[in-house]
């Protein structure tokens, strides 16, 4: 008998109670837009193309990121520099079908394409999610500021090859590293 | 025109207080759920949300009224007609305040119990002539639980009417001028107002439109007008409810003086009608069968007792 008036009739009232207290707790939301919620500087939103310290822009047109990417949204197209370097001669998001996963990101060799925190990117056009080249580049170096793809891997110039000149290391044949 | 019992201008100002307050209960019913699971509710349209009813009310009259084709017209129409009507009716007979009345009825709490029971008709025909296995499951349901849930709503009351005297709830106010019903009807309360819940279908006793189980019961085909006026009616029932539980066990008017007896009833009404929305938010929906159990089984001998313990006290004192 006390086991059914716990279970039935006291049981109600705590539970009762317990709900009209959250009269008084402080409420859990973020009044978006009048108020800006916290993003965390690794969230994955709005993408863009980084330039190298030196001010050149970092993608190296390799299409890793246009492979990895689940959705088949960027779509890119190579070209050539006088020197041999490669540059996307465009770059195109469409950001309608992007789904912010990061795996482009992940994919870059250069950091050239990253993710930033911004997420505010709704439009009344369909067409206006696609971003083209000018609308991702950006001017600084994203996330990794000291960063040159270059200096790293070395570059073949006029009777030079990779890793022939002063203080510079042999470049690891990629193959060996297999396990 | 002064303010009398009957008068004209009396019943109008019931008649728009009530639907008025009916309707605000949207945005009400909202934040305070809202605020008990920590969120906000609607706080957007005007000072704190208040036009929210506005808003809700241009998008339900602008909304298609599809009556289904299959559906039985003339009752699919009548349902949500009767359910408002029977309900501003049965306000006729509450004493707001000393001079605050429509009609000074004699059968005050029988008439206020003869609505109720016409109320089931709506939910019936309602989910019977839309001609859809939900509606009609959730008709079944209404038809179970409130014919079931009246009997003892009416028991529970017949304490207060043998302390009292009376079937008119005016003088059962009266009666309690030195003390509440509340304390020697405790019992009689608490079943009244677990009757009265399902009586108006409100969670956690919502089980004929219950959505998570048979889509909204029985106004599942309804749209537009008709829905908005199962809604407010449910509104309406609410208000009314918590009307008759300040009337029958709380006193009515009384109150210390420095607030005029109108203000009185207000507050109180609406500390029930608080604490209806308070178990929306807290209490989860019983089954179907454990309903019903629970009625026939444990209220309906309990409100017995009451009854019989009270009318032996009175015996007794006599
Ligand atoms: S975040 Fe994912 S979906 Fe979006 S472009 Fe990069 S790889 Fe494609
Ligand atoms: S953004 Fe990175 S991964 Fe994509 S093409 Fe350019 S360099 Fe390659």
């Amino acid at each position: 008998m006390l086991k059914l008036i716990q279970d039935t009739l006291i049981s109600q009232v705590v539970t009762l109670w317990t709900v009209f207290r959250h009269l008084f707790v402080k409420t859990d939301t973020v009044e978006y837009p009048d108020e800006q919620p916290y993003m965390f500087p690794r969230w994955r939103g709005r993408i863009i193309l980084s330039r190298d310290p030196d001010g050149e822009e970092r993608c190296v047109a390799c299409n890793l990121c246009a492979v990895a990417c689940p959705v088949d949204c960027i779509a890119l197209q190579k070209a050539e520099k006088d020197d041999g370097r490669w540059y996307p001669e465009f770059f195109r998001i469409n950001f309608s079908r992007c789904i912010m996963c990061g795996f482009c990101e992940e994919a870059c060799p250069t950091h050239a394409i990253q993710l930033t925190p911004d997420f505010e990117m709704a439009e009344y056009k369909r067409q206006d999610m696609v971003w083209e080249k000018q609308d991702l580049l950006i001017d600084g170096t994203g996330k990794y500021h000291d960063y040159n793809f270059y200096r790293v891997a070395g570059m073949s110039i006029k009777d030079k090859d990779k890793g022939e000149a002063l203080n510079e290391a042999k470049p690891i044949d990629v193959r060996s590293l297999m396990p | 025109m002064t303010l009398e019992i009957g008068s004209a201008l009396t019943i109008g100002l019931i008649l728009g207080t009530v639907i008025g307050v009916a309707a605000m209960l949207i945005w009400v019913e909202r934040r305070l759920l809202g605020f008990w699971q920590d969120r906000l509710g609607p706080n957007r349209v005007g000072p704190f949300g208040l036009f929210q009813v506005v808003a809700d009310m241009i998008k339900i009259f602008t909304k298609e009224d599809w009556t289904p084709p299959f559906a039985d017209k003339f009752s699919f129409v009548l349902a949500p007609a009767i359910i408002m009507t029977v309900i501003l009716l049965s306000f006729a007979v509450v004493p707001f305040a000393p001079n605050l009345g429509i009609v000074d009825s004699n059968i005050g709490v029988l008439f206020v119990l003869a609505m109720a029971s016409l109320g089931a008709y709506s939910v019936m025909l309602g989910g019977l002539s839309s001609d859809n296995k939900y509606a009609l499951l959730g008709s079944l349901r209404a038809a179970a639980q409130m014919v079931s849930y009246e009997v003892f709503m009416g028991i529970s009351l017949l304490g207060v009417v043998a302390l009292s005297g009376s079937f008119n709830l005016r003088e059962i106010v009266l009666a309690q001028e030195d003390m509440w019903y509340v304390l020697p009807q405790f019992v009689g309360f608490v079943i009244f107002l677990i009757a009265g819940v399902a009586e108006s279908h409100r969670l956690p006793f919502d089980i004929p439109e219950a959505e998570q189980e048979i889509c909204a019961g029985y106004h599942t085909e309804y749209s537009g007008m008709k829905f908005g006026m199962f809604f407010v009616g449910e509104y309406l029932g609410l208000v009314l409810i918590s009307s008759l539980i300040t009337v029958l066990f709380f006193g009515g008017w009384y109150g210390p003086a420095f607030l005029p007896p109108v203000f009185w009833f207000a507050i109180k009404a609406f500390a029930f009608i608080a604490f209806f929305i308070l178990l929306r938010a807290a209490i989860p929906r019983p089954r179907y069968d454990q309903l019903m159990s629970y009625g026939w089984l444990f209220l309906l001998p309990l409100s017995l007792i009451n009854l019989l313990v009270t009318g032996a006290i009175i015996l007794n004192s006599q």
